[in-house]
């Protein structure tokens, strides 16, 4: 018999990765209910059933790398190690916030935590993330940049400058693809020349071509660990398409309906990435009191941090006219 | 003493923040080998080497995109965009991200990034490559505006905005790129968001940037000497932040105002001047503000109709001429 627990990742790592997808499944979970009550406005994108791949990443990254993540980004920040109240308190636009309300949904940013914001014009963030990397080699410092994407992003023009220039300068960053098959409500493959939209592109800029079941939590840490190492280590940019499914509509306004029934139950029933960890950790016999345990603290930490949230005041207005420039204010004249 | 070009003294400045700074790098398109299309750039990769003075591929998006992360981790960037017309093919790395970032995350991130473009007409480059286009950058909230008229200013603005917090847009002028200045010391600091005083007069201000201060300028001495007409001009350097204190006391002073802008009438900066000009100074106000603009089109490429475009020294004088004397 194979000594599951005593493999290339073992027991610890993976009740971490559990913890970590957990979170994200359940702040989602309460993002949405906050959402029905009217206690969220505007929009919102829930990655539901995509939190392997944050969760991943959270757990290979080391404290001081970066990440740039899209308006899905409720999942990248959290695995990052922001605080939940950080994060839907600024869903709810209340001052315990991550940025106090002045952002929202679309753009949580921690940067004490690495979370170098999140984006919401598709592409831009490619090329940012390269700066950060650019940073790292020019400062001769070891950090590693992490840039999270949709699978729609592969065909906008930022996507390929950002692609060319990382490799040409040989930038510590790994680009990672999430393909959850629809760009909005459209078929991915009905827009895209390619059959895989990002990893069919790595050729182009001479990078590997790696894709990767996303919601398989072993196989995506696997894979993380390898491109992060690889940046680390000065051999340059990867290219990571992580196949996957998102279990809500494209945003707050969207049902999903334009999904066949059968495809969205398959991915809910049988490759939903939590549902399959649980019993991979029973399969590799991990005590289920411990699986329990968890999963009972994590709901609770939920609970207090809705509860937080909820008491903390919302923001004065005077705080309109702040911080557009580094001296605090907004003034543009004498 | 020495005679500095507009042109050398964009790579001596750029040069001088550098030394200064490590933390100061150059990237653009054909900067370091070519040393810039306008050749302003020429001598910075054999002094600082290719860690610090970059040439990027035609990708625009890419390279302000770059200049941006990097800005965010405390370096300062100056990233070139050859010619400000290409600003379109990169303006959501403009406009959403370098603009807005600070804001939307509470002040957490900083961008101390310089963007420097040749701006401008007057070279007969046709619609695409000959555009003045502070007042595309002027109206978005979290960008600083730059435009200098001289190689001192170049100098000390240059020198102004690496060590700014925030993000600068620094507009160079195409035509400027000749223009010759005896200039004493060029360790320059001139803070952002303080006008200049060009020519002194108290019949009329006229208003100016860039190339457009200059020709006021021309148009001063014609006014002074031909036609016994006073006039202060005054060069803004900068559009954000603007200096409103210095306007409103020539306002006060000489009652007539024009601006002279190199931009399409339509929402041009002179719009936004003269909007705080009635706002401010209505009751010194001898008559209305005239604002002197390109006409709205696309600029020409032939010489006769690019010239008859661009307003000339001729045409501020006989504006000025029509708008005291009725003429």
């Amino acid at each position: 018999m194979v000594d599951k627990l005593n493999d290339d990742i073992g027991e610890e790592k993976r009740l971490q990765l559990w913890e970590m997808m957990l979170k994200l499944r359940l702040v989602e979970k309460k993002a949405y209910d906050l959402f029905l009550q009217n206690l969220i406005k505007g929009t919102s994108h829930l990655a539901l059933g995509q939190e392997a791949i944050a969760g991943a990443f959270g757990v290979a990254l080391k404290q001081g790398d970066y990440t740039f993540c899209t308006y899905r980004g409720h999942a990248h920040t959290l695995a990052r190690g922001s605080s939940i109240e950080g994060v839907l308190g600024e869903l709810m636009g209340r001052q315990c916030g991550l940025m106090k309300g002045k952002g929202g949904s679309m753009h949580l940013t921690d940067v004490d935590k690495g979370v170098m914001g999140s984006y919401a014009i598709i592409g831009a963030h490619l090329t940012i993330a390269n700066g950060t990397a650019l940073a790292s080699k020019y400062n001769k410092t070891n950090e590693v940049s992490v840039c999270f994407f949709g699978d729609g992003t592969t065909n906008i023009g930022a996507f390929h400058e950002a692609l060319n220039m990382a490799k040409i300068w040989n930038l510590p960053i790994v680009f990672v693809c999430e393909n959850n098959l629809y760009m909005e409500y459209t078929p991915i493959h009905e827009v895209t020349a390619v059959e895989h939209p990002a990893a069919d592109r790595a050729g182009a800029y001479d990078l590997d071509k790696i894709i990767v079941d996303g919601n398989d939590a072993d196989e995506m840490l696997r894979t993380a660990e390898k491109a992060i190492s690889k940046a680390r280590e000065g051999k340059g940019p990867s290219l990571i398409e992580a196949k996957t499914y998102r279990h809500s509509g494209h945003s707050r306004a969207d049902p999903g309906k334009y999904r066949p029934d059968e495809e969205v139950k398959d991915w809910m029933e049988n490759k939903d990435p939590i549902k399959n960890y649980r019993a991979k950790l029973l399969d590799f016999n991990i005590n289920e009191k411990i699986i329990s345990e968890i999963e009972e603290k994590i709901k609770d930490q939920v609970e207090k941090a809705t509860e937080i949230s909820m008491a903390s005041p919302i923001p004065e207005i005077k705080e309109i006219y702040t911080d557009v420039w580094a001296n605090g204010g907004s003034e543009w004249h004498n | 003493m020495a005679q500095l070009t507009y042109r050398a003294s964009v790579s001596l400045a750029i040069a001088q923040s550098m030394r200064k700074d490590q933390k100061v790098f150059f990237i653009g398109e054909d900067v370091g080998a070519a040393g810039g299309v306008f050749k302003a750039t020429v001598g910075l990769l054999e002094e600082f080497g290719k860690e610090r003075v970059m040439d990027a591929p035609i990708s625009e998006q890419a390279i302000l995109g770059a200049a941006m992360g990097a800005a965010m981790t405390g370096l300062r960037p100056i990233a070139e965009i050859m010619f400000s017309d290409f600003l379109a093919v990169c303006w959501d790395i403009v406009a959403n991200q370098i603009a807005k970032t600070r804001y939307m995350s509470d002040g957490q991130i900083n961008i101390p990034l310089v963007i420097r473009t040749a701006n401008g007409g007057g070279s007969k480059f046709g619609a695409q490559h000959s555009q003045s286009l502070e007042n595309w950058s002027m109206m978005i909230p979290g960008l600083k505006v730059v435009a200098p008229s001289c190689p001192s200013d170049v100098l000390g603005l240059m020198d102004s905005a690496v060590k700014d917090p925030d993000p600068v847009i620094f507009y160079e002028h195409k035509s400027l790129y000749a223009f010759k200045e005896e200039i004493e010391k060029t360790d320059l600091f001139i803070p952002i968001g303080e006008a200049n005083t060009i020519h002194e007069g108290k019949d009329i201000t006229i208003i100016g940037l860039a190339l457009m201060a200059q020709r006021a300028k021309d148009a001063a001495l014609i006014l002074k000497d031909k036609h016994d007409i006073n006039a202060k001009v005054i060069d803004l350097r900068s559009l954000v932040p603007l200096d409103l204190q210095t306007i409103k006391k020539s306002v006060i002073e000489t009652g007539h105002v024009m601006t002279v802008e190199e931009n399409p009438r339509l929402c041009g900066w002179g719009a936004e001047i003269s909007s705080l000009i009635s706002e401010h100074c209505f009751k010194n106000l001898k008559g209305p503000v005239t604002r002197v603009t390109t006409p709205h089109v696309p600029l020409p490429s032939a010489d006769i109709l690019e010239d008859n475009t661009i307003p000339s020294v001729e045409l501020i004088v006989n504006e000025v001429i029509k708008k005291l004397k009725g003429e």
